[in-house]
């Protein structure tokens, strides 16, 4: 059984920047070796000649021309900045990187 | 007979004849959400006073010209994951709960230039997360069918919501079948597009390789009004395509329909496999031709699909900062590190950070090429198996779930049977294939939905087949 270790939770929830509680911890220690032994299925098949398929359709990469877009309203800015949670003189506010 | 037992073609020609005016279809439609959604909780947003403003609005065009499209005046509402601009677009998180949208999104701007009437926005599993709409920050919507069991997810509100008679049609989006299981679990018609066929633009992304917008209604013909008022290339989205438009004409004796062995295995209630079978044999019955087929992959699809889809999730979760938009613990936190830490925390509810997690063990450093890159190397040899089959056949016939409507809180605690209600959905998406449920069950039953998969851009192909039902 895949096995998945509280040291493990911890470090991805790192990497995901979230914040785990030790209940949470727990939890995600048994569900996710759970689905990870789920997921372990998939190595019943010898995919060694198989190329990784990332989008449904063989499409290429598409560009539109780079031209500014007036929309009807000017007031589209404001409203952005305006669904930031905290913000100052029209720019969002962000706690210290370095400390 | 009350207007909102009219479907659109009849909402349609009923206009036209001044039968009603798009007023009151709009008014007889929000007073039954007001009787009736208290129960079933289907709508997160009711925007009642810009609705009847547009019905007005709509009614004065058609005074002067009664040459409308097939959507004008037809009220509709949208899943709440999708822009309307105006209205709140919580995508059924805490974190997104105070959201305001600034712009349409293309499927929604396309319906409105029908003038269709828009009376809200649909309740969802958190961020289309679900196959049960349990996982919803307002609440788990409920089966209109039978209040005690799930309407299936998570488009759940927008497929209870046309069950009711809350609304004409809805929009809703599946990224592993989330309109065709609650279409089936409530008894509608939903269809899962072509991926590429119907811009994503304004649509939020929960796996952007797999997400596709369509229509939920009561009736085939009702589904490709809306489908063919959508679909398009957009150059907001560089995924979408041009639609190769195909008129499919042809008689049921002239169709060849695939059923995969691997559907009818262990696992699957016998009442729905009863009822597919049936349906089946109601086609054969016809004159159409049934063939026995395989897809020796499908087995390995829903592995393959959660560690694709959760990976990719857990890179579009990740614009939520708390910095732009959204639930933030800005103002509390000591540095920016804290600030992504506790928004994401309290922000996010229990089956998000599941897929964040699972997706970002499966693209972490050590781990990459035993999950991520494995699951696409199988996504290629579904795809095949799907590629062949259609070599053989014309479409493939067999269940959208496994399972009946279950019982609300009865597969919320265990995720792995949660994720066991979508094996015969997934794949779909996997292959970007476009795919319909259509109820089969007999009415007064629990419904069941026949699922019908066809090759890419042929829905024109699907829903003739279905009209045949």
């Amino acid at each position: 059984m895949a096995k998945i270790t509280k040291q493990e939770v911890k470090h991805i929830a790192k990497l995901a920047r979230l914040n785990l509680g030790d209940k949470e911890v727990e939890k995600f220690e048994k569900e996710l070796s759970l689905v990870l032994d789920y997921i372990k299925v998939l190595d019943e098949v010898d995919v060694s000649t198989i190329e990784p398929t990332s989008h449904p359709f063989k499409i290429k990469n598409t560009t539109r021309k780079d031209e500014p877009v007036s929309d009807k309203s000017n007031d589209q800015a404001e409203k952005i900045i305006g669904l930031a949670p905290d913000t100052k003189n029209n720019y969002l506010k962000v706690k210290p990187i370095l400390k | 007979m009350s207007l909102v037992d009219l479907n659109i073609k009849q909402i349609h020609s009923g206009l036209k004849k001044k039968d009603f005016s798009a007023f009151e279809i709009c008014q007889e439609y929000l007073g039954r959400i007001k009787s009736k959604d208290k129960e079933i909780s289907s709508f997160i947003t009711v925007d009642e006073e810009a609705a009847l403003n547009k019905a007005k609005q709509a009614d004065e065009l058609i005074a002067k010209n009664s040459d409308i499209p097939f959507l004008f005046g037809v009220p509709c509402a949208i899943k709440d994951n999708m822009m309307v601009e105006g209205l709140k677009c919580s995508a059924g998180s805490k974190m997104l709960e105070n959201y305001y949208s600034f712009y349409d999104a293309t499927a929604v701007k396309k319906i409105k230039n029908e003038n269709a009437i828009i009376l809200g926005k649909t309740n969802l599993d958190e961020f289309a997360m679900g196959s049960s709409t349990e996982n919803s920050f307002f609440g788990p919507t409920k089966n209109p069918v039978d209040l005690d069991r799930v309407s299936g997810g998570s488009s759940g509100g927008s497929a209870a919501a046309v069950s009711a008679k809350l609304s004409a049609f809805t929009l809703g989006s599946d990224t592993g079948g989330s309109i065709r299981l609650p279409a089936s679990f409530c008894g509608a018609v939903g269809l899962k597009p072509t991926y590429g066929s119907v811009s994503r633009y304004g649509l939020i992304a929960f796996a952007s390789s797999l997400d596709q917008i369509g229509p939920i209604a009561r009736t085939v013909d009702d589904v490709k009004i809306v489908f063919d008022s959508i679909k398009g290339k957009d150059s907001l989205d560089s995924t979408s395509l041009d639609y190769k438009e195909d008129s499919f004409d042809f008689s049921v004796s002239e169709l060849k329909i695939g059923v995969p062995k691997e559907y009818f295995v262990k696992g699957i209630d016998p009442e729905v496999e009863k009822a597919i079978k049936n349906a089946i044999k109601k086609y054969e019955n016809m004159g159409a031709k049934i063939e026995e087929i395989s897809l020796p992959h499908i087995k390995h699809s829903l592995a393959c699909y959660y560690i694709i889809c959760c990976s990719e999730a857990s890179a579009n979760m990740a614009r939520y900062d708390g910095i732009r938009y959204g639930y933030s613990e800005n103002q509390k936190s000591k540095n920016l590190l804290e600030t992504y830490l506790y928004s994401r925390e309290n922000g996010l509810g229990e089956e998000v950070k599941r897929r964040i997690m699972i997706g970002t063990y499966s693209l972490s450093s050590g781990y990459y090429d035993d999950y991520y890159l494995k699951a696409q190397k199988i996504r290629t040899l579904i795809v095949n198996d799907f590629k062949k089959a259609f070599e053989k056949v014309d479409l493939i016939f067999g269940p959208v779930s496994p399972f009946l409507p279950f019982r609300i809180g009865e597969k919320i605690e265990d995720p792995l049977s949660m994720y066991l209600v979508d094996m015969y959905t997934v794949s779909v998406n996997l292959a970007g294939l476009p795919a319909l449920s259509l109820p089969c069950n007999d009415p007064g039953k629990l419904p069941i939905g026949l699922q019908i998969i066809g090759k890419p851009f042929e829905e024109g192909k699907i829903l003739k087949a279905a009209s045949f039902y």
